[in-house]
């Protein structure tokens, strides 16, 4: 029963999000709305840090101690509830806002040219609606597995506790399909990421002959951090882990 | 050299356009590009068919008239050089030389290779210029203009307005032309009085013509013939929220 009324709350949290945002995002300038996707992305990107920090205590070799009490401690603290809805609103907004933003370009060239573009570009901007719905889709797949099993809407395996993600993770991390589908979809996060990063500062206007280099290293090596951070609990599992 | 063509042909804006093949034997090496486009339509001529349309004006890179989308890149193979500075002997022998317009919803085809870019115009109208009295000139040293921020001024109004940036952009954005003419006035100190205006309106006005948004895919400055950087749309980016967010 809790499982119904908590997915009610999040279809009307959908709801009144995109009330608010409705009207007026149809109405915000290009750049207004590239401005405001960019800073949920930056959001985002903050919260990829702490997530993978937390993920990586896994591998500290204590029985899971330390990533237990993180995981007391993210799923206890009132903030962090209230920070849970804020971070929904990100996901949300940025998703939303990008989509929109997509279909607007996709339309303004409705005849295209007969020879491929050859002009050097950025190589991951031109992807980041196709990164972004593999993201998407993964998104949906670790909601299916850790959210929605807790709610008891979707069977877990068989006499595990639902509540314990240590021991969810190794089941669904020695599974070599999940940790597979899990490695490659983090190598298109990483791609996202990429591009996201130094976009963000681009957008915002912050663009400098002596810093942008650097911006443009620290994004390909965040996008790498990510890809390769999340990939090794999987790798870990499926290769070093014996239960 | 021997040269294939494969040439974007519209009758008009209404009517449905195809390509069409065409060989161009004794073509010189030395022979500008539209040269070249003047030797098939001579031949065109001769031959009691019509000539392909194209547009061209000063034919020396300063007018931005010369469009043309060659072999999957605007203005040609060449960094920084407008079709009219293009010469056949940057293509190869026997090659096949594919030529479109240049593709955007807010740039429709005139006929065959000429679109209409008056969007470029509408965008000008609704801010880029500075309010002036008219008159004799003003004594020169009355208004002092940092030397570094008016050789940047320069560098924009580098732009001609070709609309190559569009035609690169995967968006069909115009923010690198934006950016370059709202820069090119926000620097000196004429044209900052009107700045918050300026640029709220050029904006205002390239989303209601129907451009695309930056996807900071960068494919803009690689083809500008004039050099404009990216730069120059971070600058925009700054400026715009200064007046949405500050200047408010």
């Amino acid at each position: 029963m809790s499982g119904t009324i908590q997915v009610y709350l999040l279809v009307r949290q959908i709801y009144l999000i995109f009330k608010v945002m409705g009207k007026s995002v149809f109405k915000l300038s290009t750049i207004s709305s590239k401005v405001i996707m960019g800073i949920a992305g930056l959001f985002l990107m903050l919260f990829l840090c702490v997530h993978l920090a937390i993920n990586l205590l896994m591998l500290l070799g204590d029985e899971g101690q330390m990533f237990g009490k993180a995981v007391y401690f993210m799923t206890h603290n009132p903030a962090i509830k209230i920070f849970e809805y804020v971070l929904f609103t990100g996901f949300i907004i940025h998703i939303t806002i990008g989509v929109l933003i997509w279909l607007r370009n996709y339309f303004v060239r409705p005849i295209k040219y007969a020879v491929t573009p050859r002009s050097k570009t950025s190589c991951f901007s031109r992807y980041m609606i196709h990164t972004g719905i593999i993201i998407l889709i993964f998104l949906i797949l670790h909601f299916t597995h850790f959210f929605f099993v807790k709610l008891g809407w979707v069977t877990g395996p068989e006499g595990i506790d639902t509540h314990d993600f240590l021991s969810m993770s190794k089941l669904l991390f020695t599974n070599p399909v999940y940790s597979s589908i899990y490695i490659v979809c983090f190598i298109f996060l990483g791609f996202h990421l990429n591009h996201a990063l130094q976009s963000v500062f681009q957008t915002l206007g912050l663009n400098h002959p002596r810093y942008t280099p650097f911006i443009k290293v620290l994004s390909a090596l965040y996008g790498i951090i990510i890809a390769v951070g999340f990939s090794i609990i999987p790798i870990y599992f499926l290769f070093f882990h014996t239960v | 050299m021997n040269i294939k063509l494969k040439i974007w042909r519209q009758k008009n804006s209404q009517a449905k356009g195809k390509f069409e093949k065409y060989t161009l034997d004794n073509v010189s090496p030395e022979m500008a590009f539209l040269e070249m486009m003047d030797f098939l339509n001579q031949k065109l001529i001769e031959e009691g068919k019509e000539p392909v349309a194209f547009e061209h004006d000063c034919r020396e890179g300063i007018c931005g008239c010369c469009s043309l989308y060659i072999n999957g890149q605007p203005h040609g193979p060449r960094e920084r050089t407008t079709t009219c500075e293009l010469r056949m002997r940057f293509f190869k022998d026997g090659e096949t030389i594919t030529i479109e317009p240049f593709r955007s919803r807010v740039f429709p085809v005139i006929k065959d290779l000429i679109v209409d870019r008056s969007a470029f115009d509408k965008i000008l109208i609704a801010g880029g210029f500075i309010s002036a009295d008219t008159g004799s000139a003003p004594e020169a040293n009355s208004i002092p203009v940092c030397k570094h921020h008016s050789d940047k001024a320069f560098d924009m109004a580098a732009c001609i307005g070709c609309g190559a940036c569009v035609a690169a952009c995967k968006n069909s954005s115009a923010m690198l032309f934006v950016a370059a003419k709202v820069t090119q006035f926000t620097l000196l100190p004429q044209g900052r009085v009107e700045a918050v205006e300026r640029v709220k309106n050029m904006i205002a006005k390239m989303d209601e013509l129907g451009f695309g948004s930056c996807s900071n895919t960068y494919a803009c400055e690689a083809e500008c013939p004039k050099g404009i950087t990216v730069a120059a749309i971070a600058k925009l980016n700054r400026e715009f929220l200064h007046a949405k967010i500050v200047a408010e």
